[in-house]
């Protein structure tokens, strides 16, 4: 992506905490305001921060003191809802999840996620993962599910459960579609969210849809794409590890897996 | 335009092999061989085939691989070959779903499973067998 780093000067809020020691680190924002302008900017601004304090929490301070018109996305500020993705020292991470002190640089550039088009500086659309998670049928399949005085709960063991649980902890915040190699030159690959949503609902004993699953990613802009480059576990913040779900699935597909 | 706004990393993202760890490292290093490799082919195929304008044009190929040129060539292709071999079979048996750890419930700070310490000792062996290769050919080539 060409960018512009704008000479301008720096802006700073005047803090009037008596901490007067308290230290500062500077961030570097992406600003891009599509379609009127599809060149993207670097502003800076000097922020105090603590030992604890949350990118998310400097982006805030920023919105708050120094310029309220950056557009972030976030809600939950706890690593639930998956809002606040965002390119942060070129490594897609959870602005709420991650830490300054964690990243040890007195300068953070904070940029929007790639592999996702972007609506404003650092607001990018989830329509595509949206509607690829949306192909995956994430739902149990299962003509019996529906309850009536007939039906039973499914009896599941812990072993059943363990072999999709940490795949249904996905809070689809793309990081993992934003980090993956072929996500970045294929605009037609499911990618690594959509994938391990697949083997979810495929290892999930209730489930009876896995024929279905397996048509849809068993096609060229599918599974195949995969190569095991693992930069999708690598970023994810919740440990869902798509990587591993993807091998099993194909491992699946060849036969090898149950 | 349209790609601009995407905001895909493109073949610049693909190939940038840090930021990820060692598995995107090999997963880079797999690329740029199998490229490389099929350079080589393509020039094997070439350098072979002057068989056919006679001996002259024949000795003429093999001369400029007798070069100091030549052989630094041909060891660069001996690593690529040995490592993309050892990496590929960790990828084809990974890609069957063995050696990728098993599901279970994760536990913080959740580290991934599948970027399991079997995976990184068959990168790094790949490696020292590739640069084990290297030092043997280089040896063979330059020691006559």
């Amino acid at each position: 992506m060409a960018t512009v780093t704008v000479p301008k000067e720096e802006k700073t809020a005047v803090v009037t905490s008596p901490e007067s020691t308290q230290k500062t680190v500077t961030l570097r924002i992406a600003r891009i305001n599509p379609p009127e302008s599809t060149e993207t900017k670097f502003e800076e601004f000097k922020v105090p921060v603590q030992k604890w304090t949350t990118v998310l929490e400097s982006i805030l301070y920023v919105k708050q003191n120094l310029d309220h018109s950056i557009a972030v996305r976030y809600s939950c500020r706890q690593a639930s809802c998956g809002s606040c993705g965002m390119k942060i020292n070129g490594k897609p991470r959870l602005a709420c999840y991650t830490k300054i002190s964690e990243l040890e640089s007195n300068v953070i550039t904070i940029e929007p996620m790639n592999n996702f088009p972007i609506i404003r500086d650092l607001a990018v659309n989830f329509e595509q993962l949206f509607s690829t998670h949306k192909k995956m049928k994430p739902f149990i399949i299962n003509e019996e599910s529906e309850v009536n005085s007939d039906t039973k709960e499914f009896i599941q063991t812990p072993q059943d459960l363990e072999k999709f649980l940490q795949f249904s902890y996905c809070i689809k915040c793309g990081l993992c579609n934003s980090a993956c190699p072929t996500m970045a030159t294929d605009t037609s690959f499911i990618g690594p969210q959509g994938l391990a949503q697949a083997y979810r609902y495929t290892a999930d004993n209730r489930d009876k849809g896995k024929k279905d699953r397996l048509k849809i990613v068993d096609q060229s802009h599918g599974i195949w794409r995969c190569h095991f480059a693992g930069s999708c576990s690598n970023v994810c913040p919740k440990g869902v590890d798509p990587a591993m779900a993807i091998q099993l699935l194909r491992g699946y597909l060849l036969g090898f897996g149950k | 335009m349209a790609e601009r706004l995407s905001n895909r990393e493109g073949i610049k993202g693909m190939a940038n092999p840090t930021r990820y760890g060692i598995l995107r490292v090999a997963y880079w290093l797999q690329r740029l061989s199998g490229l490389g490799l099929l350079a080589y082919l393509i020039g094997h195929i070439y350098e072979t085939s002057t068989i056919l304008n006679g001996k002259a044009a024949w000795d003429n190929m093999l001369s400029l691989t007798e070069t100091p040129g030549g052989h630094i060539v041909l060891v660069i292709v001996i690593g690529m070959c040995v490592f993309h071999t050892g990496n590929g079979i960790r990828v084809m048996i990974s890609e069957g779903g063995k050696g990728v750890g098993k599901p279970g419930q994760p536990e913080y700070p959740y580290r991934a499973s599948s970027l399991n310490s079997k995976q990184r000792l068959c990168i790094w062996v790949s490696i020292a067998l590739a640069a084990l290769a290297m030092m043997y050919g280089a040896g063979v080539l330059f020691g006559n």
